[in-house]
């Protein structure tokens, strides 16, 4: 097949960034956008020159799409990726997948049965840094996890404002849903994901509506423990800065999206006895091109190289995003339960 | 174009190399008179042109500056537009519209919201024109001879194949400014193909270029093609592919390299900014 046919339903930030990689990337282009802004429309159409529509339904209707992106609110997400993949479309969607694991299950399963190519945008696993520990534990040599540990912290409400639907908790917004989900996604991604909540917290800092961090105790079962910590009103940092550290019974590894700092109990495949540490640099596969970093040039690579393959295996299926909002859902009762 | 161009990437956490090392940064150049020592120590070693991303605290650099024009007579800025995260957690908070406003001083924007959203705001070459104005304003009465689009404007524009806004933002800077306009990318031979289409003409053009590769997308090959083959101005960042590569011999491949007009790199030690001018230097001969 050549020649994917790409619609966007939602033109805001990831879903214009999706729109220049998928429109850069050869073998594939966008040819229609949807969304409910008139004015964002009418730009795209007039300098961009393409098709617009403000019903996704009707844009997937004329029937001209392989694929889409779904870029909208969380809130709306079950919505559009359904009617989407009942029509046969392939189906990327923003993270996180839905904001209820019912939801997202009953998407994951409709995306297997239809046998339509499902992706979920946690772009972190796209990163060389967090592969590598990916593949490092996968190997075992390292020995067994007995604890992980994984924080997020970011400027992105620093004062108290908001009046987009990320201060709405109804439509999806908040610490939880837009940073907490990325670190146990990759939480997820590194050691699977925990069978219980112990406890949680979401404190509000300088929102009304919306948590503005998050901390949660994890049990996985056979003594192995885990710990997030997310807060996304520290101007600290320059941007959101996400580490993850992991203990195992051979050793531990630190990584975050810049580095991967190793212990190994005994030299094993090109790591020494001692702290290792490897650099983004000599980690990270190059990409055809390159918008805010690879991470999502690779991930909409790998969703049309499964689309064009059919059945090929592929990283954030719906059906791990399930399991990711399943454990959104186990901190969100875990708070309440605490209050 | 001076040969060697300072950078900032050090002063507002940004560090490619380490997250630790970019909060130590931050923390280090937290206060900015830290940030104008070091910009004087780099002035006196000869080096006078800074090229500087409109961050907030740029404005604070440029009032000390205006403040001594002849102690600074000979000081260069490019400025390098937008600071990409104000925007974005700006329209992720309050919107696209109201971000507009936001970052439009003046009346003019307000005015302009309250009669005619719809004629200002669906030209965008109009609306670029307000924002870059907004943006210039910090620098007024100092000299800015090229003015550059931050590489995720550019890169955006050069996915969604806008590329009548690259011309338009020439014009404009051209005309207001008396720039020479300027394009960061991490997509040095995609935009060179789209500069061409839309009829720029030898443009100054900054993109990662290293002997590793690293972040230069379409592949080393194709850049080195570029350099040697198109007709452009380019400058090298990231020449160190985030300390990857030793310094000189990073220094010593880059700056061999057929076509190459200037190179950009950003440090916080007077010392290391000095070893990497010297290192430039024994190949390019004095820049300064």
């Amino acid at each position: 097949m050549t020649g994917i046919r790409v619609g966007i339903i939602g033109a805001g930030k990831m879903g214009l960034s999706h729109y220049a990689i998928a429109n850069a990337l050869p073998g594939s282009a966008v040819v229609a956008v949807s969304d409910t802004s008139r004015y964002v429309l009418s730009v795209l159409r007039k300098y961009a020159g393409i098709e617009t529509h403000t019903s996704y339904e009707q844009m997937i209707d004329e029937g001209r799409l392989d694929c889409i992106f779904v870029a909208t609110p969380t809130s709306t997400h079950f919505e559009c990726a359904k009617y989407a993949l009942e029509r046969d479309l392939h189906v990327f969607v923003e993270k996180p997948l839905t904001l209820s694991p019912a939801e997202s299950r009953a998407l994951a399963d409709l995306a297997t049965r239809r046998k339509r190519v499902n992706m979920v945008g946690f772009h972190n696993r796209f990163i060389g840094t967090f592969r590598e520990a990916h593949r490092l534990l996968q190997d075992g040599a390292l020995g067994a996890v007995t604890s992980i540990h994984g924080s997020a912290f970011g400027p992105v409400v620093v004062k108290q404002q908001g009046s987009t639907w990320r201060s709405r908790k109804a439509e999806g917004g908040g610490c939880l849903h837009d940073y907490a989900c990325h670190v146990v996604d990759l939480m997820n991604f590194l050691v699977g994901a925990p069978t219980w909540v112990v406890r949680a917290r979401m404190r509000r800092i300088f929102s009304r509506d919306v948590e503005d961090a998050v901390s949660a105790a994890f049990d996985y079962g056979g003594g192995m423990v885990g710990a997030l910590e997310t807060n996304w009103s520290d101007d600290t940092v320059r941007k959101m800065s996400t580490t993850i550290s992991v203990q195992l019974t051979k050793g531990e590894l630190v990584v975050d999206r810049q580095e991967l700092k190793v212990r190994c109990g005994a030299a094993f495949d090109g790591y020494q006895e001692g702290w290792n540490t490897r650099r983004i640099t000599d980690l990270q596969d190059r990409v055809e091109f390159y918008l805010r970093g690879e991470e999502y040039t690779a991930q909409v690579a790998a969703f049309f190289s499964a689309i064009r393959s059919e059945n090929a295996a592929y990283q954030n299926s719906f059906a791990s995003a399930y399991e990711t909002d399943r454990v959104l859902d186990l901190i969100a009762r875990a708070d309440q339960a605490a209050a | 174009m001076d040969r060697i161009l300072f950078g900032d990437n050090q002063f507002f956490g940004v560090n490619h190399m380490s997250e630790e090392k970019a909060r130590q940064q931050l923390v280090q150049f937290k206060d900015t008179a830290a940030i104008i020592q070091v910009l004087d120590d780099v002035y006196e070693m000869g080096i006078r042109t800074f090229m500087c991303t409109t961050h907030d605290r740029i404005g604070e650099i440029c009032d000390h500056m205006r403040a001594q024009p002849a102690r600074y007579q000979d000081f260069i800025y490019y400025p390098c537009m937008p600071y990409a995260h104000k925007y974005a957690n700006s329209v992720s908070q309050v919107g696209v519209l109201e971000t507009i406003q936001r970052f439009s001083t003046g009346g003019v924007m307000n005015t302009l919201l309250r009669g005619a959203v719809g004629v200002v705001t669906q030209d965008i070459y109009s609306l670029m024109r307000l924002l870059v104005d907004a943006e210039m304003k910090r620098f007024e009465g100092l000299n800015t001879p090229v003015i550059f689009v931050q590489n995720v404007v550019t890169d955006l524009l050069l996915g969604l194949k806008l590329y009548p806004v690259f011309s338009e933002f020439a014009r404009h800077v051209r005309e207001r400014y008396g720039a020479e306009p300027g394009f960061i990318t991490m997509n040095l031979p995609l935009l060179l193909d789209a500069l061409e289409e839309v009829g720029l003409e030898n443009p100054i053009v900054c993109a990662n270029i290293n002997k590793i590769g690293f972040r230069m997308s379409g592949g080393i090959d194709a850049y080195l093609q570029a350099l040697r083959g198109r007709r452009c101005r380019p400058i090298a960042m990231s020449v160190f592919a985030s300390g990857a590569i030793a310094p000189a011999e990073a220094i010593e491949w880059v700056c061999k390299l057929e076509g190459l007009q200037s190179v950009v790199f950003g440090a916080s030690s007077p010392a290391n900014i000095q070893q990497t001018k010297t290192l430039i230097e024994n190949i390019w001969g004095p820049c300064t």
